[in-house]
């Protein structure tokens, strides 16, 4: 996983770079509250271009940090997920709370 | 007609949660014989690892155990058979339900059964406190070959001719 804070935006992001499951999620979920809690960012913003798999450890790790992220004020959002992630995604109802935000831009360009 | 092809395979592997990438993955490579879409391996991937995980944390929890996969494979389908000498499930109906889960303080969305349920077209769960749990996954995988049922006519017509 690699993170990057923009100052000015107060925005976090999270691109996650392994395949998500409950082995890989515990040791993400302390890292990434490491961060947030130093940066207290408005935004968290998980970077999926890289995420190939995620399971149901997946939306607990997820929601685990929208609660963290709410408790300081924050929002968190997601970008680049593909359709296989975007499918259990949608299924748990996550997206209702967590939402894609680069989705309108994709449309337009493929109009 | 062709044949019924069947094949057939075991793992058994430690209830260590870095041996759920390898389940899955060792799954998904036996089941690729099937020619299987990019979206149905990864449905398979996906509940062969919700399945391993709850081994690992409900069955066996803390102590070690053996989990034991057996795949087989038909002409347009896959069995995946996930079981373990765990703890059991006292309630299999109450396991079941989205969002349960019986251990929240884990981050567990409670969602395991309900994914392998929706990603596989059938799943069965067998379980008996304190001796272990079976849960039997069946996916259909569809045939990608043009069916075109003229061209398959046609090219029986013609082996006819020749003998």
């Amino acid at each position: 996983m690699k993170t990057e804070y923009v100052k000015e935006d107060k925005l976090l992001v999270f691109e996650i770079t392994e395949e998500i499951d409950h082995h890989v999620a515990e040791n993400l979920r302390r890292k990434m509250d490491n961060e947030i809690q130093r940066y207290l960012p408005k935004t968290v913003l998980f970077n999926f271009n890289n995420v190939t798999f995620m399971d149901s450890a997946g939306i607990g790790m997820l929601i685990g940090r929208y609660k963290v992220a709410r408790m300081i004020g924050g929002k968190v959002e997601l970008t680049k997920v593909k359709p296989s992630i975007k499918k259990i995604l949608e299924m748990c109802g996550l997206l209702k709370i967590i939402p894609i935000v680069d989705e309108e831009e994709e449309n337009e360009k493929c109009v | 007609m062709k044949s019924v092809y069947d094949n057939e395979m075991k793992l058994e592997f430690l209830s260590k949660s870095n041996n759920e990438a390898f389940a899955r993955i060792s799954v998904a490579a036996f089941a690729s014989q099937l020619d299987p879409t990019i979206e149905e391996l990864a449905d398979i991937k996906t509940a062969v690892s919700e399945a391993v995980t709850n081994c690992i944390i409900h069955a066996y929890e803390d102590a070690e155990g053996i989990i034991q996969i057996k795949c087989k494979i038909f002409a347009t389908s896959i069995v995946i058979e996930i079981s373990d000498n765990g703890n059991g499930i006292e309630n299999v109906d109450i396991a079941k339900e989205p969002l349960f889960t019986s251990k929240p303080d884990l981050e567990r969305s409670g969602m395991g059964f309900t994914i392998m349920e929706s990603f596989m077209d059938e799943v069965k769960v067998e379980s008996i406190l304190g001796v272990g749990t079976k849960v039997t996954m069946k996916k259909f995988i569809k045939k990608k070959e043009p069916t075109e049922e003229e061209g398959e006519e046609g090219a029986k017509i013609f082996t006819s001719f020749r003998i």
